[in-house]
């Protein structure tokens, strides 16, 4: 774990440094900018120093927890990541809920009926959601709710947020999560529902579900005891590499809807160079991935007994 | 209770156990985390059992025919035979190139055309509306035979062959467009044929880039292990375990803005073959790892066959039907990895045309509800997505030695 | 004692491929006595595993039982409702297994899947159940049943999976046990074993035994009578002893002859079966 930790930095560290010229030189220039600030850096991050040596000075701020600070939004790094974070978990939490608890059981059904017309339809919907480009669904989604005004145009709070009672604000929360968690979600459902599909078909062609009905177990025992309680667990190694795919989609959507999360932070970095704040999102990023496959490795542990953590 | 002097069956049952505990087969080894994770990371859909039986050498018509029976998978290779044509010929398809600006036709909608029975366009004229938009209407004096393989602005096809022919256009000074104008007066239709050049291109280039790595240096980290596979393996679980986004985005933010189009071109491609050749590395070397074993490549070894030959006619052949699925499916994820950062404007550039950076004119919303075809791209990327994720179904299925 | 325990007649079982229909058991009649071994022998592609699995009903799509009739204690399987046919599987008839390595769920331990069949067919739960679990292992000779209840398949041998499956199959003292190929994929001295195993419950619960197997050695040590089947069809149908002494059917002499004998001379090429009726 601390050597893949490592690793991430070095590869952000050598990446920052593939970025042309010195961009304190550019913040010099920026008259808004004090002059002590400039300095500070210059010696904080030892930017007069040769490469490595930056590296290392570079690493032990990120353990004081001093991630740089950001040009464009004139805040420390950790301080807008941490805020940004949160809404970037908010709305991959809620994805995950909601697209999982409907691909679940429609995978089971598809498996089950096999060949069957809602089977069809829900390959159709599969392919459909893992084709669409996530922006383009968000822009689709954006322009209908102009059009129809039941919802909000993106955003994560209304203008009069602040004047709502703690209900209110839960609610208002909710209503902004509806469409970026639809946009999301759908390209999630449909690739965990065509596994969930394919891994229940192959499970139930295995002997032990025979050797279950040789007992006289219920069909519907077999099929959700022995069979879907199987067919999970590739679901959940995966779990991880969705988790990945679900924050570079987020990023994506969070821009063209304006949801407040790290996504949108990141991009708004690299348009605007704002180098320290791109690598501290990025390295963000890789450290929710990390957590997200050892939270599957874990959960995979618990309910495979034929696996041992390592 | 057995006596100390007379043991029964049992125990003398229990001692052989003991001591000769390789007549009873041992239980499975356990496998760690790290093993079924990265098995299963990237054999989405694949059938576990499919996976294992490397054995089965399935014979190419068979698999052929296979396919052919899948309509749907037959239909998509189709569409992408005549999407990649439309592409290659795109120069000549295309009226008009695609950064002739011309600000006096900014927006202007798609043509109609008129069969009288042969197709007509009319010249149109310009107003602005109350609302400050320009409204176009046509003007029916001025009426323009659609005409076949025109000569119309020159251009080089495939940079090799100067010519001007096009396959239609209209005789005047004003323009046919198709499918409309962008902001810049910019003939849609001739842009989107352009793009997909780009679009297009990008996927096939960049997974063949993929594939030859990741198979080398899968192959040869499998293949020798020891510290190599160590070394190879770690590099890509670092690469894995960024967000390949984040990492596409990092890089691209480190592009310096002073590459011309076509360096940015490259660029991309590079970048996007990168980051997928390391989950592919992982796979073809766990595959390659349990080839190793077989019995035919150790004949090959005692026969004194050198070892780069038993790589090469031994242990990649047996990753191709792997190799050619997985590399239809990843296809897809090229081309949207390129639309998403042209549309975020850090890939393709103006005036070069992507399908990604021509839908980033549809982010102002007021204006895309009056210009509903600054959509197409999407859907075009949509359709391009959708058949080659069909044919890679298709290609499994068929691929695959379980199924009927 | 007169009813023969369970008695096929004229049993049919087709399967619908892309090559068109093809009966696996064709017109099968033959009856098992109470407390009596039967011995099903024949090639793979035979139909014995078939005709097993439709007295089971669990013949799987896209086959079916097309025609003839299945007596199990004065019932016929071949039209029992669904809810019957669960009430006899695991409890009045059990069966066993080729794969001892798969048949098992490599989620659950080896007590829940013993369990299972107990706590369904007698209604038993809790610590009561798994007490009857602990004596179900004990019972087919598993060492340290007390700790192995709680076992996962993967952690026991297949000799031992292949006793728990025994276990499961017998946990509600059933009157027939058909065991399919039940040591074709285990070491020859496992296989001993499990064959003795089988014949001391067989014995000790006078328990009726339809055992599926190719290999005739099998046959001689554990059965009484012996039916023969080709390609769907039974071709003889003898006691062990008759069988050995005076195989009449061609495909009988020549699996007769196949086995290879202690006397025959050095360097002679090993006898197969060459008979063939196309």
């Amino acid at each position: 774990m601390i050597p893949l930790v490592l690793g991430i930095t070095l590869v952000s560290f050598f990446i920052m440094h593939l970025a042309p010229g010195d961009f304190l030189t550019q913040m010099q220039l920026n008259p808004n900018v004090k002059p002590g600030t400039v300095e500070r850096l210059r010696r904080d991050f030892g930017l007069n120093r040769p490469a490595y040596i930056q590296y290392l000075y570079w690493l032990r701020n990120i353990f004081e927890g001093n991630f740089g600070y950001s040009f464009s939004y004139k805040q420390p790094v950790f301080h807008l990541i941490s805020q940004f974070l949160l809404a970037t978990l908010l709305l991959a939490v809620t994805t995950l809920v909601f697209s999982w608890a409907i691909s679940v059981p429609m995978g089971v059904y598809a498996a089950r009926h096999q060949n069957g017309f809602i089977d069809r339809l829900m390959s159709i919907i599969a392919f459909s959601g893992i084709s669409l480009p996530g922006f383009f669904v968000a822009l689709l989604a954006m322009l209908w709710a102009q059009k129809t005004g039941w919802l909000p145009i993106g955003g994560m709070e209304s203008p009069n947020y602040d004047a709502l009672s703690p209900v209110g604000k839960v609610l208002d929360i909710a209503e902004h999560l509806v469409l970026p968690t639809f946009v999301l979600g759908t390209r999630e459902l449909a690739g965990t529902m065509r596994q969930m599909r394919g891994n229940l078909l192959d499970v139930m062609n295995e002997n032990f579900i025979v050797a279950a009905r040789a007992r006289g177990l219920k069909e519907s025992v077999v099929v959700w005891r022995h069979g879907v309680r199987n067919a999970m667990n590739p679901l959940i190694t995966l779990f991880g590499f969705d988790l990945s795919g679900l924050l570079a989609g987020a990023a994506l959507v969070e821009y063209v809807m304006n949801w407040p999360g790290l996504g949108r932070l990141l991009l708004s970095a690299v348009l605007s160079h704002d180098l320290y704040l791109v690598m501290g999102s990025f390295i963000m990023g890789a450290v929710l991935l990390i957590l997200g496959n050892l939270v599957a490795d874990i959960l995979l542990a618990v309910t495979d007994p034929r696996i041992k953590l390592n | 209770m057995p006596s100390n002097d007379s043991p029964d069956n049992e125990q003398i049952k229990e001692q052989t156990d003991r001591i000769v505990p390789s007549l009873a087969e041992s239980p499975e080894p356990m496998r760690s985390t790290q093993d079924t994770r990265a098995e299963r990371q990237m054999l989405t859909g694949l059938s576990a059992k499919a996976a294992k039986s490397l054995s089965s050498k399935t014979p190419t018509q068979l698999a052929w025919r296979k396919l052919r029976k899948n309509r749907l998978a037959v239909l998509s290779l189709a569409i992408l035979i005549v999407m990649y044509l439309t592409a290659f010929f795109g120069q000549f398809i295309a009226p008009y190139d695609y950064t002739s600006q011309d600000i006096t036709s900014s927006f202007r909608a798609p043509v109609t055309i008129h069969w009288t029975p042969w197709p007509i366009v009319y010249d149109q004229t310009s107003h602005f509306d109350q609302y400050h938009f320009m409204i176009y209407t046509d003007d029916r004096s001025k009426p323009h035979r659609l005409l076949f393989f025109v000569h119309g602005t020159p251009y080089k096809f495939l940079d090799l062959f100067p010519t001007d022919l096009h396959l239609f256009g209209i005789a005047g000074n004003d323009k046919v467009y198709l499918l409309g104008t962008d902001q810049f007066g910019r003939d849609y239709f001739s842009r989107i044929l352009y793009a997909s050049q780009i679009s297009l291109s990008v996927g096939l280039i960049g997974i063949s880039l993929t594939l030859i790595f990741g198979l080398l240096v899968g192959g040869i980290s499998g293949y020798y292990g020891g510290w190599i596979d160590d070394l190879i393996m770690r590099l890509c679980e670092v690469i894995m375990s960024v967000p390949d986004f984040y990492l596409l985005l990092a890089l691209a933010a480190a592009l310096p803005p002073t590459l011309n189009p076509l360096e940015v071109y490259i660029l991309i491609i590079a970048m996007l073959s990168l980051i997928g050749f390391a989950g592919m590395a992982r796979i073809i070397r766990g595959m390659v790892l349990s080839v190793r074993e077989r019995e035919y490549v150790e004949a090959a070894r005692a026969l004194g066959v050198s070892n780069f030959k038993i790589i090469t006619r031994h242990i990649i052949p047996s990753t191709y039907t792997f190799s050619i699925v997985t590399a239809t499916l990843a296809i897809p994820g090229f081309i949207l990895a390129e639309a998403s950062l042209s549309f975020l404007g850090l890939g393709i550039r103006d005036p070069m045309a992507s399908w990604g950076n021509m839908l980033s004119a549809a982010e102002d919303l007021s204006s895309l509800e009056q210009h509903t075809w600054l959509l197409i791209p999407g859907f075009l990327i949509f359709i391009t997505t959708l058949t080659f994720n069909f044919l890679g179904d298709g290609l499994r299925d068929a691929l695959d030695p379980k199924s009927r | 004692m007169d009813e023969p325990l369970l008695s096929v007649k004229n049993l049919v079982t087709q399967f619908a491929t892309d090559d068109g229909l093809v009966k696996a058991v064709d017109d099968v009649s033959f009856a098992i006595n109470e407390g009596e071994s039967l011995g099903v022998v024949g090639e793979s592609g035979s139909g014995k595993s078939v005709t097993a699995l439709s007295i089971m009903r669990l013949v799987a799509k896209p086959g079916r039982i097309v025609s003839g009739s299945i007596s199990f204690s004065g019932q016929d399987l071949a039209k029992a409702s669904d809810k019957k046919m669960r009430d006899l599987r695991g409890n009045d008839i059990g069966m066993i297994f080729q794969e001892p390595m798969t048949s098992l769920d490599p989620l659950y331990t080896v007590g829940y899947q013993i369990r299972e069949a107990v706590e369904l067919h007698q209604g038993l739960h809790g610590d009561v159940a798994r007490i009857a679990a602990i004596k179900a292992l004990s019972d087919v000779g598993i060492p340290n049943p007390g700790e192995r209840v709680d076992s996962y398949p993967h952690q026991l041998s297949g000799g031992m999976r292949q006793r728990v499956m025994i276990a499961i199959a017998l946990s509600c003292n059933p009157r027939l046990l058909i065991a399919d190929e039940p040591t074709t994929a285990l070491d020859v001295t496992i296989q001993a074993r499990i064959l003795d195993l089988l014949i001391s419950l067989q014995r000790s619960r006078s328990m009726a035994l339809m055992l599926i197997t190719h290999n005739l050695g099998i046959v001689a040590e554990v059965c009484d009578r012996v039916i023969v089947m080709y390609k769907g069809k039974i071709v003889e149908a003898k006691s062990v002893d008759e069988l050995f002494k005076n195989p009449e059917h061609p495909y009988t002499r020549s699996l007769l002859n196949s086995i290879p004998r202690l006397d025959s001379p050095l360097k002679t090429p090993l006898p197969t079966v060459d008979w063939d009726d196309s």
